[in-house]
């Protein structure tokens, strides 16, 4: 169950809070401001149940959401006009720490071939409950980037068509970018 | 065949059909036309492939798991060992990834040199591709020449930084050292063969009756589909979409230059074939314009805690020393956050995701390799067509195992 988070965004402050919105989940724009900042803005206002948490740092957006609303956001995502992310570029897990509480992450980076701009989106998710639904749906190319995800780091994509490892051996044991797998392997891999 | 005797793990099926018409063979790992140790495994109808599924993972070294383990100056090399056929592309990916995060500003001449110096890479890579691909659809002579063309850059590229095809020339703000003297003059002479040379692989492969019925209405992928599938840089730009990561998201002074991008709309294995022959072309433009923007100054950003001293200064001076020291080994610290910077490699937009927790050492690197996910397009472009077309699919795509599997 991802959580809703309660730490404050990196925002760059120079613009004004939309006033209907608690400060975290407030995109800070100003009127000099992209197109995609203005559709965000626009997204939040109208399914504001999608996103728990808005990041900006590094000219770049981040948008923490929950999982049982990622397929409908992302097939908003795809067509809503000044939006229009058609592709997805990647999608990577993340390991927090064994410590950390969400341990978790699964980020998707999408791409618009029409507007040119990019967003993230980020799952965060509990080391006992792994289960992400799945995007293949919305964009082909998830099929092989939630493989990996779920190779390398056991994060279950429900509904995907054919989950199974895809760069280490169909028999290996663990996940090996989870940060308690140690670097070099418990032992060497043998065929026999 | 006998499967009782052999041990078959569970969620394997045992195919052991001898009356069937179809056969599941594996295309590779060991092939000389897989362009590395990729394995497809083909269900054939006869000649007619009816399923080819992609089974990667042979060269994963666990490249990512590493960069967690070294400091940020010490993944470069790391970098140029996963498409080691445009490993300065892989550097800059990596290096501009974590400026971004260190929020430094590179200077002009490390710039244009960084340009430079790519698209020098993306015609080494593009001569390995054109080389490699004509060979497998049966045109030898072109290899010895694609290569003959790659080695005077090769050799250029050794010259600036030590190492053919791990070069490790760009540093986290700005690049390792300056070109050596009569550089410029080097390159020149280079390029000023090119042309000719291009003019050759025409002359051998364009018109060719045998290459173009080979190459032509095989491998089809639309435009809707080659996006879908993620497929970026010239497998998506033969299919007719414009997209260039130098033009949508410029990086490093890439606007500043004048060239076209490539399209052609046939979205098959000659359509990728052209654009790629004609981004050779736009290469040199950029590579010339380069030359002529070269202007002295220095070569990494003015950040004392990141950028190693001058090797002189060092000698001489306290505080040089003191940072050459803390820089070596220890590390800087890198804010904490994450950042996704693409860049434009000579297969597709090749991305670095770079997460940082504040050290000296990153919590998460992951490079999005485009070979990865354009190989991920391959049985939509190859299912139907003949085991000869495979091999002309999966040259067209321009696929790097290092880049794949990490």
């Amino acid at each position: 169950m991802t959580e809703d988070t309660n730490h404050s965004p990196n925002t760059a402050s120079n613009g004004v809070d939309a006033a209907s919105s608690p400060p975290s989940l407030a995109l800070v724009a100003s009127a000099g401001d992209s197109p995609l900042t203005t559709a965000v803005t626009t997204l939040q206002r109208e399914h504001s149940g999608w996103v728990t948490e808005i990041i900006q740092a590094f000219d770049e957006i981040t948008l923490v959401v929950s999982r049982e609303h990622i397929v409908e956001l992302c097939r908003f995502l795809k067509i809503a006009p000044g939006l229009e992310f058609n592709m997805l570029s990647d999608i990577t897990g993340a390991d927090r720490g064994t410590e950390e509480e969400p341990r978790f992450e699964v980020n998707y980076h999408l791409f618009s071939t029409a507007k040119y701009h990019r967003l993230r989106l980020k799952i965060l998710l509990n080391e006992e409950d792994t289960h992400v639904p799945t995007v293949t749906g919305v964009w082909r190319t998830a099929n092989w980037h939630e493989r990996e995800t779920f190779d390398m780091f056991g994060v279950i994509f429900d509904g995907h068509p054919d989950l199974r490892r895809i760069l280490l051996p169909d028999d290996w044991q663990g996940h090996s970018l989870r940060k308690d797998f140690p670097l070099r392997g418990y032992e060497p891999y043998s065929l026999t | 065949m006998s499967t009782s005797t052999v041990n078959v793990p569970a969620q394997f099926e045992v195919i052991d059909r001898p009356l069937d018409t179809q056969m599941t063979i594996s295309f590779g790992p060991q092939h000389p036309s897989t362009h590395g140790v990729l394995r497809l495994e083909m269900v054939l109808d006869g000649e007619m492939v009816v399923r080819a599924t992609p089974d990667i993972g042979y060269l994963h070294t666990g490249m990512e798991k590493l960069f967690e383990y070294k400091k940020y100056q010490q993944g470069i090399v790391i970098t140029d060992r996963m498409d080691y056929l445009n490993p300065l592309g892989n550097n800059l990916a990596y290096v501009m990834a974590v400026e971004k995060l260190l929020g430094l500003e590179i200077p002009e001449r490390a710039q244009v040199i960084r340009v430079l110096m790519c698209e020098l890479q993306r015609i080494a890579s593009h001569m390995v591709w054109l080389g490699t691909h004509a060979l497998d659809i049966g045109a030898m002579t072109v290899f010895f020449y694609c290569f003959r063309e790659r080695e005077k850059i090769l050799n250029l590229i050794e010259a600036a930084s030590g190492g053919r095809l791990t070069p490790s020339y760009f540093r986290i703000g700005g690049i390792m050292m300056d070109l050596p003297a009569g550089f410029e003059r080097r390159v020149q002479q280079c390029i000023d063969t090119f042309p000719r040379a291009f003019d050759e692989f025409n002359t051998l492969l364009t018109g060719n009756t045998i290459f173009q019925k080979r190459t032509q209405r095989v491998g089809y992928i639309s435009a809707e589909d080659a996006i879908d599938w993620g497929l970026t840089g010239p497998s998506l730009r033969g299919s007719g979409v414009g997209l260039d990561i130098r033009r949508a998201n410029p990086y490093s002074g890439y606007e500043q230059y004048d060239f076209e991008i490539p399209v052609e709309h046939d979205g098959d294995v000659w359509a990728r074939y052209m654009v790629r022959m004609r981004e050779l072309r736009e290469s040199l433009k950029i590579v010339k314009q380069a030359l002529g923007r070269l202007k002295p100054g220095p070569v990494k950003a003015d950040a004392p805690k990141v950028v190693l001293p001058d090797r002189e200064a060092m000698k001489v001076h306290m505080d040089a020393l003191i940072h050459h020291f803390l820089i070596v080994t220890e590390g800087f610290n890198v804010p904490a956050g994450e950042v996704y910077h693409p860049i434009e490699g000579s297969k597709g937009e090749l991305g670095c995701y770079v997460k940082s927790d504040g050290g000296p050492k990153p919590e998460r690197v992951h490079f999005r390799g485009p070979s990865f996910v354009n190989l991920s397009a391959l049985p939509h472009m190859a299912e139907g067509s003949m085991v000869a077309d495979v091999v002309a699919i999966i040259g067209s795509i321009d696929i790097v195992l290092g880049e794949i599997d990490r």
